[in-house]
């Protein structure tokens, strides 16, 4: 599944938590691995329970295209659907999108909350700083 | 047997059409009724500051803070009342215990820990450590959870001058022999202080049997406020050794220059000390007092036996830690998955667990492990929590 639309009108149909922990565990399983080789401390995400990895890249087009790992499946499943949002976007809609109400409208709400410390927050964080960085680069 | 669950209005809570099965009591246990009102009374009834002001209600809140100190001592059998300091919590009391001792160090001294212990017996004397020069060992943890008690012996000599180890393990349950461990440690000259933190709501206390220094512990873990805590300390221990914090309450005389000290437990308790956290630990322990805590607490080791023993017949569960005595905790992962997923699922289910390194990663460390998931338990689980916890885990399993 490549498509936010498409996301949204299946998340319509779970009826209870089951149905949409299923599908978010699928989206997980599915996540391509980074290769080991990508998984260095410099692109590990702190703070987190779970371990998140974490490569950005440009498209020829401009778009970026960013890759993530976990080692937990629900968050690999997260990390799905942040990607579906925001992976091969033009940075600045990448800046602008709001991920709290894509999340507040799919009932995952709470996997973004400070206690959670699945590093999901932080990983967010980390798109939109090198989204941003990308449109301001640093004048050489 | 009467159902305790009545006396803690947030076990009627639900969450998503079902009651809370609480199973995180290791990390903080719920507030029956009659610690809640004690709190609102005291507020509504008694506030005053302590021990200076000559009025009523100063009156009623000292003797309030002081029949709560008096409580604690006949509740884990000090010999005097004056050996019982209100602390924060079971941290600032191991704190406080790793400040005043910095005198009694050397350079080449040794600071013997475990490998089972809460960051908070490790890190203030690591941090002691660093201060005068001293080494940190620790005593080894068997692939079971146990402490490895020959490894303790092999380490224990006479440049041990600390010993500090925890009554119950929080990550894994394992209930440690203190009794024995504390005696070979003063025999060998050392200090030795006792984290009871896991050990209050279901271990029988003797000070005088148990025969440390230090003892500690948090409120909060045995039915009372955040913010109270106790270390209890050797009486001729404490008159020997000097404060920390400065400041009011603990004081005798103050000119510019020089102050001379109240005497224990005062002199460890500088500033307005928290009254109505001192109240609700009063409260809890009165609480405690009325149940027939023997009874309960055999039902609770039965219920425990009894879940590990259908985990045990559950597909891809590992216990970690099977030590032979055990108390309130059972620690697992599910093989393939991620302890944080496990806990996840679980919280859709209504089952409040905890998942992660239980601020103990030496230990995670010492088994090679990330983190496990534990559910703690308390005297007001019931078989039916049990249950649901088991079902719950039975369907957790199939996502995974």
């Amino acid at each position: 599944m490549t498509d936010l639309e498409e996301l949204r009108t299946t998340f319509e149909f779970f009826d209870d938590w089951e149905d949409k922990y299923r599908f978010v565990i699928d989206l997980g399983k599915e996540l391509d691995d980074l290769p080991d080789a990508d998984k260095t401390d410099q692109n590990l995400i702190h703070g987190c329970q779970s371990q998140v990895w974490f490569t950005a890249d440009h498209n020829d087009d401009g778009s970026l295209h960013f890759k993530l790992d976990s080692d937990a499946f629900i968050v690999r499943g997260l990390i799905g659907i942040v990607l579906i949002a925001l992976n091969n976007k033009p940075a600045q809609d990448i800046v602008e999108f709001d991920m709290d109400a894509l999340f507040t409208e799919l009932e995952l709400i709470q996997h973004l909350s400070q206690t959670r410390g699945n590093g999901l927050r932080a990983m967010i964080a980390r798109i939109k700083s090198v989204s941003h960085a990308y449109l301001n680069p640093e004048p050489i | 047997m009467r159902d305790m669950r009545s006396d803690f209005p947030i076990l009627s809570r639900q969450q998503n059409g079902q009651e809370i099965v609480y199973l995180d009591n290791a990390a903080t246990t719920q507030k029956p009724e009659a610690v809640i009102d004690a709190i609102s009374n005291y507020y509504r009834m008694h506030n005053a500051n302590v021990h200076r002001a000559a009025h009523r209600l100063a009156e009623e809140a000292t003797a309030l803070l002081e029949e709560a100190r008096q409580l604690t001592q006949s509740f884990i059998g000090a010999e005097r009342v004056e050996e019982i300091i209100f602390t924060r919590g079971a941290t600032e009391a191991i704190n406080l215990v790793t400040q005043i001792l910095d005198g009694r160090l050397n350079a080449g001294d040794q600071i013997l820990l475990t490998e089972l212990e809460h960051h908070s017996n490790i890190v203030p004397w690591q941090m002691l450590a660093k201060r005068c020069g001293a080494s940190i060992e620790a005593v080894k943890v068997t692939p079971d959870g146990e402490l490895d008690i020959a490894d303790f012996y092999q380490k224990l000599s006479s440049k041990t001058k600390i010993f500090s180890c925890n009554h119950v393990s929080n990550a894994l349950g394992t209930v440690n022999p203190v009794t024995e461990l504390v005696q070979a440690a003063r025999s060998a000259g050392a200090i030795t202080l006792v984290d009871g933190a896991q050990a209050t709501l279901h271990q029988h206390l003797d000070m005088q049997a148990l025969g440390c220094d230090f003892y500690t512990f948090s409120g909060h873990k045995m039915y009372a406020p955040t913010g109270i805590g106790v270390l209890y300390g050797r009486a001729e221990l404490l008159e020997t050794l000097p404060p920390w914090h400065g400041g009011g309450e603990m004081i005798e005389q103050v000119t510019m220059t020089t102050s001379t000290y109240q005497k224990a437990p005062y002199k460890f308790e500088a500033g307005t000390p928290n009254i109505c956290g001192a109240v609700g630990l009063g409260a809890a322990i009165k609480y405690l007092r009325q149940l027939p805590i023997n009874d309960l607490v055999a039902d609770e080791n039965r219920i425990l036996a009894e879940t590990i023993g259908e985990m045990q017949d559950l597909p891809n569960i590992q216990l970690i830690g099977t030590p032979k005595n055990r108390s309130a905790v059972i620690s697992f992962v599910v093989n393939g998955a991620h302890h944080h997923d496990v806990g996840t699922l679980l919280n859709e289910q209504g089952v409040a667990v905890r998942t992660g390194h239980h601020c103990a990663m030496p230990l995670m460390q010492a088994l090679q492990i990330p983190g496990t998931v534990r559910a703690s338990f308390s005297l007001y689980n019931t078989k039916a929590d049990a249950d649901r916890f088991i079902a719950a885990l039975q369907k957790t399993i199939t996502f995974l």
